[in-house]
């Protein structure tokens, strides 16, 4: 089964990261990903800008686009990894090999992917 | 990351917030900001071991909240609130907090502690610093190093301003529409400046001086948050990131200016690019232009050419006639002139700058760029005169070094 597994966090705290800091976050996440790599697991991969460059749409009778995100929350969406897991237990393991990594206060959400179309974007 | 670096990250991302509940609760910046660091103090000896609260801003308010007025029940000698090891705890008392965090009074909340700091009575370098000290939280240590000062000087200049600022009585009810855009407008300047005083550094002091850079991002990014519709805004912050996108490529190794056609683009920050451009579209949806969405869009054709040649000149003289019509100014008609230079060459470029000699008679940059035409024209004579003027008005040597080589490279014939 594939998995998404999505990140959240707290956008003004890891706003207030330092350059280095971020890139050592960033670094540890990458030996994780390189794991699931060599094992074949790994799908597309994407960290998202932050919800101030969000733009909302609201379907209705009259499309209205709003500036911002969907929602106002305490933790954003910051991105997210696609990966395959044999089971869910499998997932919680792998998302936990992630957040050791990253080591800060957020969480991930892991959903189950329904459809799943790799394209064939060029980073 | 360690622990303490994570808790370090959360309490400067939830230190606005935060500062900005505690002064709407005390009424008193002092109070606030005592009751803030006891807080932060707290979340330092619990959070290690109990993990970060689900929103930390609301767990440090609350705290903070609870420590001050058990100093006054302390001093009344009442029985204390139960302590924060078990409020953390008590999801209940966060959520309820929370849910009025998210209210329209957290944004007036914010946008007042950053009004607070942009008092028109203090020079603009003073609210620079005090905004510094209170609302990124930044030590006199660190605030005074940027502003290349001594350390008690700028504890005696941040307590003026601090006392300068508690006697302006700033009202606590919800602004009006129109008092609330002239907030935005005060902070906007303030944040801008901010930016302003990093950037124009260079040699030894750019690296130093660079955190203002990113304080004033960080800000910019803040205020954002709590207007995301507001094009001006997404205008500055597009700005702001547009110009630290180069920060790497615009001082060679000795620290002097590296002009943007010598730069290597390749040293360019990407990431800092896409999100500048993509805040840009966000705010040109909104068809209501302004001086900050004019000046990030000439950033922005900067940074969408891939070699300095490729720059669209025409657009660049557009936008600054753009600028000129909103904000009419001798140096914004300088610039336009630059661009014009490059799109009809300097004749008609020296018959923009030609009018500008009496407004501009004392800045260098005008001389610089008389001369290059003049230069460009064949008369030579006339542009050494202005060169030697030019010099003459170098405020520092970077500066004298900085339109030297500006000098220099446009003496160049047709470049």
């Amino acid at each position: 089964m594939l998995y998404a597994i999505l990140c959240y966090d707290s956008e003004a705290a890891v706003g207030s990261w330092t350059k280095e800091q971020d890139a050592a976050a960033i670094a540890k996440l990458d030996v994780v990903q390189e794991k699931l790599a060599r094992e074949g697991r790994l799908g597309p991969v994407a960290r998202l800008m932050p919800t101030t460059a969000a733009t909302t749409l609201r379907k209705g009778k009259e499309t209205i686009v709003l500036d911002g995100p969907f929602a106002e929350t305490k933790e954003a969406l910051l991105g997210f990894f696609v990966v395959e897991c044999a089971s869910l237990e499998k997932a919680v393991e792998t998302a936990k090999d992630l957040g050791r990594a990253s080591s800060s206060t957020g969480s991930y959400e892991i959903r189950p992917l329904r459809l799943f179309r790799p394209g064939n974007l060029k980073t | 990351m360690t622990a303490i670096a994570w808790i370090d990250a959360a309490l400067r991302g939830a230190r606005p917030q935060a500062m900005a509940a505690l002064l709407r609760n005390f009424r008193d910046l002092d109070l606030a900001e005592e009751a803030f660091q006891e807080a932060c103090l707290r979340a330092l000896r619990n959070w290690p071991s109990q993990g970060p609260p689900r929103d930390p801003a609301a767990w440090l308010i609350f705290v903070g909240r609870n420590a001050a007025l058990d100093g006054v029940r302390r001093r009344r000698s009442e029985r204390p609130l139960p302590p924060e090891e078990v409020l953390s705890n008590l999801e209940d008392a966060e959520r309820s907090l929370a849910e009025q965090l998210d209210d329209a009074t957290y944004r007036d909340d914010i946008l007042r502690l950053l009004f607070i700091c942009c008092d028109p009575e203090l020079p603009a370098t003073q609210q620079i610093a005090l905004a510094l000290r209170i609302v990124c939280g930044l030590s006199v240590k660190q605030i005074a190093r940027a502003f290349l000062v001594g350390e008690s000087a700028m504890e005696q200049r941040i307590t003026r301003a601090k006392s300068r600022v508690a006697g302006a009585e700033v009202p606590f009810e919800p602004p009006g529409a129109v008092e609330r855009a002239e907030r935005v407008a005060a902070v906007a300047t303030v944040i801008y400046l901010m930016f302003n005083e990093g950037y124009s550094a260079t040699g030894s002091s750019a690296h130093v001086r660079a955190s203002l850079c990113e304080e004033a991002i960080r800000l910019a990014r803040l205020l954002l948050r709590l207007f995301p519709g507001d094009p001006e805004i997404l205008g500055l912050t597009a700005l702001l990131l547009l110009q630290h996108s180069r920060s790497a490529a615009r001082l060679d190794p000795d620290g002097a200016i590296v002009l943007l056609e010598d730069q290597n683009r390749a040293l360019w920050d990407r990431e800092l690019v896409a999100e500048g451009i993509a805040l840009l579209d966000k705010a040109m949806r909104h068809r209501h232009p302004g001086t900050y969405q004019l000046q990030a869009a000439i950033a922005a054709v900067h940074s969408r050419a891939a070699h300095a040649g490729d720059t669209d000149w025409p657009q660049i003289e557009v936008l600054y006639a753009g600028i000129e019509r909103l904000e009419p100014s001798p140096v914004v008609s300088l610039n336009r002139a630059v661009a014009a230079s490059k799109v009809r060459g300097p004749a008609a470029a020296l018959e923009i700058v030609e009018p500008l000699a009496k407004e501009l008679s004392g800045y260098f940059y005008f001389f610089g760029v008389r001369g290059a035409l003049l230069l460009q024209l064949g008369r030579a004579d006339e542009a050494r005169v202005a060169f030697d003027r030019a010099l003459a008005l170098a405020n520092s040597p970077a500066e004298a070094a900085h339109i030297r080589m500006q000098i220099d490279r446009l003496m160049k014939p047709n470049d």
